[in-house]
């Protein structure tokens, strides 16, 4: 622009001009190297996970492959995802991943049955309900109780939930003593009896489902209240005023006018509670334990995957052996599960967007 | 939840005793013998309304008729709004309001303890500033007042919404589209789908709070032509900033002033030429506000 011949206007630019656009550009590029970095991890992430993944069902990596190294199979897919038996490191070792995605999905499903209620009722009462003063005080408790580290957590489960909760659970419906059963007992030969003796000779001990999903589905309450109600704050206050004006109740407005508007974000705190539950670690690992059981019986101990990947990865099979390379298969299996639950994060947040602007 | 618990600190101290109630009745009746014949259905006396130690409205004293277009004027800040809700309690939303003196609809003070908040919305519409759908399908906007009132199972439901778009003059637009989003509609076409939405529960009183001002001159038009035939079958009370407006629409006129002070409440045509009032002349005057 400097080159043209100047005419006396004030628009074609000086050299103090010059050099804001400079900085502008390189501006421009230190911004564009940070956003760069976490694209370059997470595919760098992937690679890894399924170059290793590749030496566990084919016995090579796939650098190895292409550089002329032999291919053998190890453990078939057919073994892998529909085998119900899981032990790479046994003495005779079994691939079935089964019971380790069920013991997954069974935190997950359980913590989402825990946390998407109690949230959502949370989020609305904090949000329709409360006054101004006992929302400001009871919001931030709740950012507190999602800012307590998971190992806390853990061992909330491992001195609480599991000797208190879920052992006065056990006892009560396995032993089958006491006034409030006395009460029920005409259910006793349809309800309690199947039940005692189908976890008769359960022991509690120091690992459950049930402890798992209860310690997971309370520490993402905070998930779902916290993202629920700011999106319940975003409803425009006029839709409200536009509700009561026309005679209806809070809990009609709440129901029929907040929750359908601010649907969305509410979906999105969801499917945030979920991944954080498929993905946890340290809480479920101290509370459920690492016995790849596939059972659905909540006082038994399972193991997640990530309980899994913790076990490997301390544990003392030697890098490069199958048993090891295992660690990836499960670890990329796990990354698909939350890659997938990001993707439809993102497609419910679209199609009710279009509904509800 | 009860519905009658929206805001409790305020209930007590509107609570009415006897004797005002007598003196209430003393003014309804005289205001029978005056000039116009119609019922009044709201009457306020001495009614005050404060923001915390903020005072909105001023010991104000009005009888509005029935079946007749009252508009209420005045500068910025004078009250206006304020008067409005507290006539079907929607200040109860605001925790800092307070209101004193009495305020009667059909005779009935709203501010008694025994008045349910949500009873008295169910037979007053309102209609706000902005057009506010609700983000559902116009068929549901016009719907929703009946369904949460409960009154849509002993309804035809389909007739009660096209009387209630007809009556707000926007069925020939909308037929064949019911189910579309009210959003998708015009801001003209939204303002008319919030008035069917008020009507269509068939209120007593259409409260109307600056309905025109955020609308061109032609959707603002549509809605006057439409304010002018409701009131055949409704009593409208209607808040504007727009003097012509008043001038041309309403049988009524009450001039509120800063301080939240009614200063001068008569026929529109008598204010218009000839207020009582040398600061209601000013105002209209355009000499403030």
């Amino acid at each position: 622009m400097s080159t043209e011949p100047q005419s006396g206007s004030g628009i074609s630019g000086d050299d103090s001009l010059e050099d804001a656009h400079e900085k502008n550009k390189r501006v421009r590029r230190v911004l564009f190297g940070c956003a760069t970095v976490t694209v370059v991890t997470t595919v760098a992430i992937f690679l890894v996970l399924f170059d290793n993944a590749a030496s566990y069902f084919f016995g090579a990596r796939i650098s190895e492959m292409i550089a002329g190294g032999g291919i053998e199979r190890t453990v078939t897919f057919t073994e892998f995802f529909t085998g119900t038996r899981w032990a790479p490191d046994h003495s005779t070792p079994a691939h079935g991943v089964l019971p380790i995605v069920w013991g997954t999905l069974a935190i997950t499903i359980g913590a989402g049955l825990v946390s998407i209620p109690i949230g959502t009722a949370t989020a609305l009462y904090l949000s329709e309900y409360a006054n101004t003063e006992t929302r400001n005080k009871l919001k931030p408790l709740l950012e507190v109780l999602a800012g307590i580290p998971t190992i806390v957590y853990g061992y909330f489960a491992v001195s609480f939930l599991t000797p208190v909760v879920v052992g006065g659970i056990a006892s009560n419906i396995i032993n089958p003593t006491g006034a409030w059963l006395e009460s029920v007992s005409f259910l006793a030969p349809f309800v309690i009896e199947p039940v005692a003796e189908w976890m008769m000779g359960v022991r509690v001990g120091r690992y459950s489902l049930l402890a798992g999903i209860l310690v997971v589905g309370t520490m993402t309450i905070p998930m779902v209240s916290s993202i629920s109600e700011d999106a319940m704050q975003a409803v425009p206050d006029d839709l409200r005023n536009g509700a009561y004006a026309l005679g209806a109740t809070k809990y009609q407005v709440s129901l029929r006018i907040v929750l359908p508007a601010a649907v969305s974000g509410i979906f999105a705190s969801y499917i945030l509670a979920l991944s954080r539950a498929i993905g946890e670690t340290m809480a479920v690992t101290l509370a459920a334990g690492f016995n790849a059981n596939l059972t659905a019986n909540p006082f038994d101990e399972i193991m997640t995957m990530t309980a899994y990947l913790v076990s490997m990865a301390r544990g003392t099979s030697a890098v490069g052996t199958v048993e090891y390379q295992s660690l990836f298969a499960v670890g990329l299996l796990l990354f698909l599960m939350t890659l997938s639950m990001n993707l439809l994060n993102d497609r419910m947040k679209r199609r009710f967007q279009e509904e509800y602007r | 939840m009860s519905s009658n618990t929206t805001d409790t600190s305020n209930e007590t101290e509107s609570t009415t005793d006897e004797s005002s109630t007598l003196i209430e009745t003393e003014v309804s009746v005289d205001s029978q013998r005056s000039q116009t014949p119609t019922e009044t259905v709201v009457s306020a006396t001495n009614l005050s309304v404060s923001y915390g130690e903020q005072r909105a409205l001023s010991d104000v004293s009005i009888e509005i008729p029935e079946n007749k277009v009252t508009a209420i004027i005045g500068p910025s800040g004078c009250g206006k709004s304020t008067f409005l809700r507290s006539i079907n309690r929607m200040n109860d939303r605001i925790p800092s309001c307070s209101v004193d003196g009495e305020l009667r609809f059909k005779g009935t003070n709203v501010y008694a303890d025994h008045v349910d908040p949500v009873a008295l919305r169910r037979t007053i519409g309102q209609v706000f500033q902005a057009p506010n759908p609700f983000p559902k399908s116009i068929y549901d906007n016009v719907a929703y007042g009946l369904r949460i009132q409960g009154k849509a199972d002993d309804v035809d439901l389909d007739e009660a919404v096209e009387r209630a778009l007809r009556g707000a003059a926007l069925w020939d637009e909308v037929d064949g589209q019911l189910e579309e989003s009210g959003l998708d509609l015009s801001g003209g076409q939204q303002q008319r789908l919030c008035i069917a939405r008020a009507i269509a529960p068939d209120p007593e009183v259409i409260l109307m709070d600056e309905p025109t001002s955020a609308l061109d001159p032609v959707a603002a038009s549509k809605i006057e032509d439409l304010i002018d035939e409701l009131v055949s079958e409704y009593t409208v009370i209607i808040v504007t900033h727009n003097m012509q407006q008043a001038a041309r629409i309403s049988d009524k006129t009450a001039v509120f002033l800063t301080g939240g002070e009614l200063v001068e409440f008569d026929d529109t045509a008598t204010v218009f030429e000839n207020p009582a009032d040398s600061r209601v002349e000013d105002y209209i005057t355009g000499k403030f506000g």
